[in-house]
């Protein structure tokens, strides 16, 4: 195999037939590069949709209250269930939970500042929500804990209510009112990854107080440490089953009790673009085999037309092993170079969509403050896929030269040497 | 050198099979200059395929010095080709994208002889057929006399015991025809044993010995003496007929 003399042998035919070669060698070539720019494609939409689900944390969850479904320990169905603060605090004391935060629906959200106004959400929170939701603070601060215990008429503006009310003037230590009521912006903010800043947050115990809440809460939002979908379940379970016991409904009915578990969602997505890999996979390698099939077909028309020459060679003292060994060697050769480059092009292609992509993103996130909007990101095949593809290649060659070499090996020279 | 017992050769199978050789007793010494002649279709080819190791025969036995050639697996009878016996052929067969060196080499190749070993061993060859000016031309910059003796080179160059020629000048003019057939008399002259296949009186002539086939079988063996006689007989024929 590194019989130094067998190279040279093959680089003088392959050099003495350039056009040929360079024939056989890009059908290889493109399969490779198709397989590169679909694979990149699909690590590109993949990234790209991870990041859109990274705008809030990954492993947030969220719980709504509704009316039960199903009858529970001699109650009947249809029975309102209503979250109070003694169920915040319940969700707190889990250990698996990290952040948590509760909302009460405060209805109508008439937002104005001097001659200016709008309708924008306020969401009554507690501070951990921005933890949940990602969210940032472009100036001033968030809800915080003073807030909450003093029921402060503290309130953090979303970016596009400040620029409507403000229209660019200072904020901060100014009075909005919502719904007639005035409260003391302490805060812009930004929502994590998003490009609509419409919301408004207050803090939950101001916003009970305020519009007759009472301790009544609509829902939570939280975070679970959890690395898997089977153990962000079996939280999800727990959780369901600590609210369950403590309002008395059955712990799988899920109109009393809805819930959103983020990552689970973000995992199962996550398997569909596994799939999406694996199907990637399939139509490259479809290519490639169509790629290898164009090698087979060229070595055998190569094998035909050299016919003489291996007759020649046969008369003089070569074995059929060598013949074998000449043609093999001559496809994987051309099959691995010719791949290689394919592999290189595609993978270069790759990246310079890749710095266009963040050129672009960049660009976005700075006419957005700092939030681009991609639904395409990072594109490019990592080295393992790459080599990979490259040892399917070396086992493509062989496979493409076997039939051509086995063939070659059986010319015999008589007939090879027949002057017609 | 070379002994043929009895030896049958047959083409197809089934009912279509044609029996080429039938039954081919020969005896060629070492040193013999020997040609075979008959016309198209009298198994001459096949003989010297048989000869060449390049084909199998179904019957009889074929001793090459002392060796008998029979079923050998195709391993041993390259290797067997590339040590006893150089090709010699009409339309060359040089291959066409190496140059004359190269061709002269390629037989030390499959004997494992490196590179610059046997390029220098090619380059000696070609100095003696007077074609060292020629070592790096392609064959086809070559005239056909050049290519042949290139082709010559190729088979001296392992050295055999018997150089085999099928219609060596068959593609030739006759002043080519008759240069090659003095290399080949000269070679033949150092002790190897030459076999000719031709159809051309004047080339034959020149050989020591002519096996005539004729359907399959030898029909005669003449020697160089009474070769002379022969040729006035057969022209006579054929300038009656």
């Amino acid at each position: 195999m590194f019989d130094i003399d067998k190279w040279q042998e093959i680089l003088a035919t392959i050099k003495k037939n350039k056009m040929r070669t360079f024939l056989t060698g890009f059908s290889v070539a493109w399969g490779i590069f198709m397989l590169m720019i679909l694979l990149g494609s699909g690590n590109g939409l993949s990234n790209g949709v991870a990041q859109n689900f990274m705008r809030d944390a990954v492993n947030a969850m969220w719980l709504w209250s509704g009316r039960t479904s199903i009858p529970y320990q001699g109650m009947k169905e249809n029975r309102q269930i209503q979250f109070t603060n003694t169920d915040y605090d319940l969700l707190k004391d889990i250990p698996e939970i990290e952040f948590t935060s509760g909302r009460y629906f405060i209805s109508g959200n008439r937002f104005a500042y001097g001659s200016e106004f709008g309708e924008y959400t306020a969401i009554t929170c507690h501070p951990e929500l921005r933890e949940v939701e990602s969210i940032e603070i472009a100036s001033g601060r968030f809800i915080n804990n003073v807030d909450i215990k003093e029921s402060r008429k503290s309130v953090v503006l979303g970016k596009d209510i400040y620029d409507a009310l403000f229209k660019g003037q200072e904020a901060i230590g100014e009075y909005v009112r919502i719904n007639n009521v005035p409260f003391k912006v302490v805060g812009i903010c930004l929502e994590g990854g998003g490009t609509r800043h419409r919301n408004a947050y207050v803090p939950v115990t101001t916003g009970q107080k305020v519009f007759n809440g009472a301790n009544r809460l609509h829902n939570f939002a939280l975070t679970i440490n959890a690395n898997s979908i089977e153990e962000s379940k079996v939280i999800e379970e727990k959780v369901r089953a600590a609210l369950a016991r403590k309002h008395k409904f059955d712990p799988t009915d899920r109109a009393a009790l809805g819930s959103y578990n983020k990552l689970e969602n973000y995992l199962q997505t996550m398997r569909i673009f596994e799939a999406i890999k694996i199907f990637i996979w399939i139509i490259g390698a479809g290519t490639l085999i169509a790629g290898v099939v164009g090698v087979s077909n060229i070595m055998l028309i190569v094998v035909k037309e050299r016919t003489k020459e291996i007759g020649i060679r046969k008369a003089i003292g070569a074995t059929p092993g060598s013949v074998i060994g000449l043609i093999l060697l001559e496809a994987i050769l051309i099959t691995t170079i010719a791949g290689y480059i394919g592999l290189v092009l595609g993978t270069g292609l790759m990246e310079g969509i890749n710095l266009l992509v963040e050129r672009q993103f960049e660009a976005a996130a700075a006419t957005n403050n700092g939030n681009g909007d991609m639904i395409f990101r990072n594109p490019t095949v990592d080295i393992n896929i790459a080599a990979t593809a490259t040892l399917l290649l070396i086992f493509a060659g062989a496979l493409a030269g076997y039939i051509p070499a086995k063939r070659a090996a059986r010319i015999k020279p008589i007939e090879a040497l027949r002057d017609e | 050198m070379i002994h043929l017992n009895n030896v049958h050769k047959s083409y197809g199978t089934g009912n279509n099979s044609l029996h080429v050789l039938k039954g081919i007793d020969l005896n060629i010494p070492k040193g013999a200059f020997v040609s075979i002649m008959g016309s198209s279709g009298s198994g001459k080819s096949t003989l010297l395929n048989i000869l060449g190791i390049l084909d199998n025969y179904d019957e009889g036995s074929y001793y090459l010095d002392g060796t008998l050639v029979k079923d050998m697996s195709e391993k041993h009878a390259a290797k067997l080709r590339n040590e006893m016996l150089g090709f010699v052929f009409q339309s060359f067969n040089l291959i066409s994208f190496k140059n004359a060196m190269e061709n002269v080499a390629l037989p030390l190749y499959y004997q494992g002889v490196n590179r610059k070993k046997r390029n220098k061993i090619a380059l000696e060859y070609l100095d003696k057929m007077g074609l060292l000016p020629w070592a790096t031309h392609m064959p086809n910059e070559l005239s056909g006399g050049q290519k042949q003796r290139v082709a010559i080179a190729r088979s001296l160059i392992s050295q055999p015991k018997v150089i085999v020629a099928d219609e060596p000048t068959g593609a030739l003019d006759t002043a080519t025809s008759y240069e090659v057939m003095e290399i080949l008399k000269e070679i033949n002259g150092d002790g190897i044993t030459v076999i000719i296949v031709t159809h051309e009186h004047d080339i034959a002539a020149m050989t020591h010995q002519i096996i005539r086939l004729k359907d399959g079988i030898i029909s005669e063996i003449i020697q160089n003496g009474e070769l002379k006689e022969w040729k006035q007989q057969y022209t006579k024929a054929r300038v009656t007929a």
